[in-house]
């Protein structure tokens, strides 16, 4: 294994929660260019909380840093390059498919060119969204919804994507389809902070992982050495047939 | 009732409903963008007549100096927590020209009394926003509604305090008289009617060509899809104010040559433009513009043959609307 270059994002002592409960109790984790962290754990575990609390939906406690500063709100994280696509995809649903990707480049607007660009990257990753791009997004499947809600991500050339159940409600075929997009954007160095109920699927893609109980990280380590561990096979990854 | 008659009631009517459509328009921007029912949209209207019927007559508008008040107040909260440099200059310049041009501008020119008006009035729409409701923005509906009907009373004392309790008009953008056979257009209906048509027109072409216009119907489509992407949800609560004080303070221009507007008219006009949106379950524009097409028309007859019973009938409208509305979404589950 290579050693992990500098994190892009660090998380230390993080604790939020809703009004006065807190859900999570002093998570920290931390994600390198070109690498994915795989948060797996049971409905309830914090998940969603801990995605949202680092792109700044929720009141934190604790450090957030990106890339070497500390984290503003989420409209200023989205500018500087770390783009949550949440659970629910919250896409613009009686605008086309093309305005929801335009909007996806606010960060960088009035440059027609990376536009342009963007467009053009988007397309060569989701054919389907160029075929639907007239399209309003309330018409639209739940894989093509996940597409476009990715495609919207990628269009502001992000450094770091945080997705929330990308699998969640789509068909095994798409959920291959849309991990082997997640892998080929790994490639080009993008940092991915994935949270999955589909705890075989992440951790097969991810390269390192963490389990999240009771919104604290109770194990930790590379994937491959988590996905053959003993306690995580028998909670997470049932007898080793079911995917 | 001849036709004749009801020809010169339906061009009134038009004329009315047109403004109704305006203020419908600016309320569903508001309302869908924030959640919030711009009450206050009425108050501005009534600022923007009087403002410009002070202005005509050479005096120099008390909203003036609540501009300059909320402008200095907004730079003192920009400069403290000193993030925003662009907004801060905007707040020190523009309302900076605006009080020059009054105070030194030959202000009582016909074609710088509107314009100066609406600089006046407009920027009040997202000062409002920036005190009143932002810092609450995650509230409630029924909350930011309560808020809202609070600020209306205020605007309402200050329109007072400022203004007098006297109606005042303006100058009509068109005296012209126009003979159409022997049916007499009154050439300030055409003027509202066209006026009216190219902000519809623009605000068509802002929301559907412009990347601003799309962001602002991004907010108001998904406000959490919107803040993922980095369109900031205090900004677009701005732009939406800004546009439905603008859409306010032209409708009291236009009305305000034909109607005397008190400090406290503009709430009730502002109510029929409430009514039109309702009419577009707060949510369709074109329904809205039917609507508030529907509500002139009906308030112009209805003041014809039952002027004691106008109003009646156009809030009564309310009630079939709503069951329709209600019964929609019952169907809808």
């Amino acid at each position: 294994m290579t050693p992990a270059p500098a994190p892009l994002l660090e998380v230390e002592g993080l604790t939020a929660g809703y009004g006065r409960v807190a859900v999570l109790h002093g998570v920290s984790l931390s994600v390198a260019p070109g690498r994915i962290l795989a948060i797996v754990g049971p409905n309830g575990a914090g998940k969603t909380t801990l995605m949202s609390a680092v792109v700044g939906l929720l009141p934190r406690q604790g450090r957030v840093r990106f890339a070497g500063a500390a984290a503003g709100s989420t409209e200023a994280l989205a500018t500087a390059g770390a783009v949550l696509v949440p659970e629910t995809r919250a896409l613009f649903a009686d605008m086309s498919v093309a305005d929801n990707l335009l909007l996806g480049t606010w960060p960088r607007r009035g440059d027609a060119r990376a536009t342009a660009s963007a467009f053009r990257d988007v397309y060569a990753l989701f054919p389907r969204l160029e075929e639907r791009r007239g399209q309003r997004a309330a018409t639209l499947s739940g894989g093509e919804r996940q597409m476009l809600a990715l495609g919207r991500a990628l269009m502001s050339r992000p450094r770091l994507l945080l997705l929330d159940e990308p699998s969640l409600g789509l068909a095994p075929r798409i959920v291959r389809d849309i991990f082997r997009v997640l892998a080929g954007l790994r490639a080009q160095g993008l940092a991915i902070l994935l949270v999955e109920q589909n705890a075989r699927a992440a951790l097969d893609i991810a390269d390192d992982g963490c389990v999240l109980e009771m919104g604290e990280v109770v194990l930790r380590g590379p994937s491959a050495a988590l996905a053959g561990d003993p306690r995580v096979i028998a909670t997470y990854l049932g007898t080793g047939s079911s995917g | 009732m001849t036709l004749f008659v009801f020809l010169a009631l339906l061009q009134d009517g038009l004329a009315t409903g047109a403004i109704y459509l305006l203020l419908a328009v600016g309320l569903l921007i508001v309302f869908s963008v924030t959640r919030v029912i711009f009450v206050p949209q009425g108050d501005l209207l009534a600022f923007a007549t009087l403002t410009v019927a002070q202005l005509e007559a050479g005096q120099v508008p008390g909203t003036l100096w609540l501009l300059d008040g909320l402008a200095l107040a907004a730079v003192l909260a920009e400069a403290y927590r000193g993030r925003r440099p662009r907004v801060l200059a905007f707040w020190l310049l523009f309302p900076a020209a605006v009080t020059a041009a009054t105070l030194w501008g030959p202000r009582a020119a016909p074609l710088l009394a509107v314009p100066l008006g609406l600089a006046v009035v407009t920027p009040l729409g997202p000062l409002l926003w920036r005190f009143a409701f932002r810092p609450v923005s995650d509230a409630p509906v029924l909350t930011l509604l309560i808020l809202a009907m609070a600020l209306h009373f205020v605007l309402a004392g200050i329109g007072m305090v400022l203004f007098g309790a006297d109606g005042a008009t303006v100058a009509p953008l068109s005296g012209a008289t126009l003979m159409l056979g022997p049916l007499a257009v009154s050439g300030q209906s055409l003027a509202i009617l066209v006026v009216a048509a190219i902000l519809v027109g623009a605000l068509r072409w802002f929301f559907g060509a412009t990347l601003a216009g799309k962001a602002l119907r991004a907010a108001a489509s998904d406000r959490l899809g919107a803040r993922l992407v980095g369109i900031d949800a205090a900004d677009s609560g701005a732009r939406a104010f800004a546009l439905a004080a603008f859409v306010a303070a032209l409708s009291g221009v236009l009305i305000g040559a034909a109607t005397p507007i008190a400090y406290d008219t503009g709430f009730e006009i502002s109510l029929k433009g409430f009514v039109a949106a309702i009419i577009g379950g707060l949510a369709s524009y074109p329904a809205a513009a039917a609507g508030a097409i529907l509500v002139g028309v009906l308030e112009s007859l209805g003041s014809f043959w039952a002027s004691a019973w106008r109003d009646v009938i156009v809030f009564a409208l309310l009630i079939p609307a709503l069951a329709l509305l209600s019964l929609r979404a019952a169907g809808r589950k």
